[in-house]
C-alpha cells in the first residue's frame, strides 16, 4: 500500500538518477583541481502569478540564460497543461519545460478516463507526487495556475515536492524583487485591468532588478470566458539604436610598409582512401 | 540530514542561494490534551533558506475527521507523509466502518517515518479525539520514535518554549486555558525564533467537532521586554 519513497527506484524508461551521488563527488574534487562541471541550463527568471475577481492572470519574463550569457531573448515560459490550466516554470529550463509536458499528457487521459475537465488539484497531486519522487532532482519550481468547477486557483510548486496555495506568488530569481510589488499592492477581488497592471509591474521589478530576467512580459488572463495569452504584453527595455557609425572606411589607415614571408611547405605523406560507393 | 537529499545546482550565480535549498518549514507547532480534546497549534512560516516562500502556511493539516497533524521540518517530506497517511487512515477507516483511532493514525506516521528515517526530514505531531481515549497527542519526531504525552512542543522554535511550557502546563486545563496557554507559547516562540512567524493558526478538536482560529500578527499578545 505504501509507495516506495526512497529515491533510487530503479524505473523502466524516464530519468536515471544513479549518477548523482557520484556526480557531487566528482564535482567536490574537481572544484579543488580549479576545474569547474558542466551546469545545467537555468532560466534565471520571474515569473507571477495572480487570482483577481474573474479568475488568474499568470506572468513571466522571456529571458532565458545560460550562467552569464542570454541564450533566448524571447522564450515562452508560460506553458499549457489543459485548456484552463496554466503553468509558469522556473529553474531548470529542460526540466520545467518536460514536466509540463508529461503533466498535460496525464491531464490529457485523465479527462479522457473521467470524462470530466480537469481539477487543478488534480495536477497538483500529480506534480508534487512526481517531483517528491525524484527527490529535488528535477529541478523545476511551477506556478500552476487556472480555473476549474471549483472557482479560480493558484498553486507553486516546489523541486522537491512541496506547495503552497495562495492568492498571489512569485518564484524564480527575480522573485524578491516581484513579490515586494504585490505584497504592497495586492488587493481580493481586483479588477482586471488594475490586475494586468499589477502583474506587469511586478515582472517588471524583476526584469528591472534581476540580472539574469529580463527583454519582455509575457501575460496569461485566465477566465471562465476563456484564456488570452498576450505574447510581449509589455516591452520594458528596448533595445538601444546606435547613433554613430562605426565602420571605417578602407583607406582610414595608411599603409607604411608591406613585408611578404612566403611559407615553403614539403609533401610528407600522401594517401588515397578509396570511397565505397557501393 | 538524510544524504540523498540533493540540492539543485547553485553554482549558477544569477540563482541566488535561496532559490536553490530545500523548502522548509522551520517552526513552532504545540499540542495540549485538555478533558474532552485537544488544542493545537502553529506558527505559518515557510522557508527555503532566508527568503520566506510561504508566510500564511497552513501547518495544522487534517488527517481524518477528528485526527489533525502538525508538521516541522522539511515541507515536501511531511506534505507526502501526511498525504499517504490520510490515504491509509481513510481506507481502514472505511474497512473498519468506524471513526478511525488517533493512536492507528500516529503509529502510521510512525511506520513511514521510522521505514524511511534515513531519507526524511518530518517532526510531527498527531493530535485528535476518538470515543475510546478521548483527547490524545502522540509526538512522532525526526527518527521516528512514538510517544504519547500530555503536550508537545515541536520544529525549531520549540527549544525556546520548553521552559514556558514546563512551568505554565498544569493537568486538568479547561480548554480556553489551553488555548491561551498555547498561543502565548507560540507567540513568544515566534519573538525568538527566526524560522517562526506569521499567524497563529489554532485548532480545537473534541467529541462536538473542530474549531479553528487564526491570530492575526498585530493580535498576538505582547511581552514586557518589548
Amino acid at each position: 500500500m505504501l509507495h516506495s519513497l526512497k529515491p533510487s527506484d530503479p524505473q523502466a524508461g524516464g530519468f536515471c538518477f544513479e549518477n548523482s551521488r557520484r556526480n557531487t563527488v566528482l564535482e567536490s574534487s574537481l572544484s579543488e583541481l580549479g576545474y569547474k562541471a558542466p551546469n545545467a541550463r537555468k532560466t534565471g527568471t520571474t515569473i507571477t502569478g495572480i487570482v483577481f475577481k474573474d479568475g488568474v492572470i499568470l506572468g513571466a519574463d522571456t529571458r532565458a540564460t545560460d550562467d552569464m550569457v542570454v541564450v533566448d531573448k524571447n522564450c515562452l515560459k508560460i506553458h499549457y497543461i489543459a485548456p484552463s490550466i496554466y503553468c509558469c516554470g522556473a529553474g531548470v529550463a529542460a526540466d520545467a519545460d518536460v514536466t509540463t509536458q508529461i503533466m498535460a499528457s496525464n491531464v490529457e487521459l485523465h479527462m479522457l478516463n473521467t470524462g470530466r475537465p480537469p481539477l487543478i488539484a488534480m495536477v497538483i497531486r500529480q506534480l508534487k507526487q512526481m517531483l517528491f519522487r525524484y527527490q529535488g532532482n528535477i529541478g523545476a519550481s511551477l506556478i500552476v495556475g487556472g480555473i476549474d468547477v471549483t472557482g479560480p486557483q493558484l498553486y507553486s510548486v516546489f523541486p522537491h515536492g512541496s506547495y503552497d496555495k495562495l492568492p498571489f506568488l512569485a518564484l524564480g530569481s527575480g522573485a524578491a524583487a516581484a513579490i515586494s510589488v504585490l505584497e504592497d499592492r495586492f488587493k481580493a477581488n481586483m479588477e482586471l485591468e488594475e490586475a494586468k497592471q499589477l502583474v506587469r509591474d511586478a515582472i517588471a521589478a524583476g526584469i528591472f532588478c534581476d540580472l539574469g530576467s529580463g527583454s519582455n512580459v509575457d501575460l496569461c488572463v485566465i477566465t471562465e470566458a476563456g484564456v488570452e495569452q498576450l505574447r510581449s504584453y509589455d516591452v520594458p527595455e528596448v533595445k538601444g539604436k546606435r547613433e554613430g557609425q562605426y565602420r571605417y572606411k578602407p583607406g582610414t589607415t595608411a599603409v607604411l610598409t608591406k613585408t611578404v614571408t612566403p611559407l615553403t611547405l614539403d609533401v610528407v605523406d600522401e594517401s588515397v582512401k578509396v570511397m565505397d560507393t557501393e | 540530514m538524510p544524504d540523498f537529499v540533493q540540492r539543485v545546482s547553485a553554482k549558477n550565480e544569477l540563482v541566488p542561494e535561496w532559490a536553490s535549498q530545500e523548502v522548509s518549514t522551520g517552526t513552532t507547532i504545540m499540542a495540549v490534551e485538555y478533558d474532552g480534546g485537544v488544542v493545537i497549534g502553529a506558527d505559518s512560516r515557510t522557508t527555503t533558506g532566508a527568503y520566506i516562500a510561504n508566510r500564511v502556511t497552513d501547518k495544522l493539516t487534517q488527517i481524518h475527521e477528528r485526527i489533525y497533524c502538525c508538521r516541522s521540518g522539511s515541507a515536501a517530506d511531511t506534505q507526502a507523509i501526511a498525504d499517504v497517511v490520510t490515504y491509509q487512515l481513510g481506507f481502514h477507516s472505511i474497512e473498519l466502518d468506524e471513526p478511525p483511532l488517533v493512536e492507528t493514525a500516529a503509529n502510521l506516521f510512525k511506520a513511514s517515518c521510522y521505514r524511511y528515517r534515513e531519507e526524511l526530514t518530518a517532526g510531527i505531531l498527531v493530535a485528535g479525539w476518538d470515543k475510546r481515549k478521548g483527547g490524545q497527542v502522540y509526538c512522532v519526531p525526526i527518527g521516528g520514535m512514538l510517544v504519547r504525552q500530555p503536550v508537545s512542543v515541536g520544529g525549531s522554535g520549540s527549544t525556546y518554549i520548553y521552559g514556558f511550557m514546563d512551568s505554565n502546563y498544569k493537568p486538568g486545563m479547561t480548554k480556553d486555558k489551553c488555548m491561551e496557554l498555547t498561543a502565548t507559547a507560540l507567540s513568544l516562540a515566534m519573538e525568538r525564533d527566526g524560522s517562526s512567524g506569521g499567524v497563529v493558526r489554532l485548532a480545537s478538536i473534541s467529541e462536538e467537532g473542530v474549531e479553528r482560529r487564526v491570530i492575526l500578527g498585530n493580535e498576538l499578545p505582547r511581552f514586557s521586554t518589548h
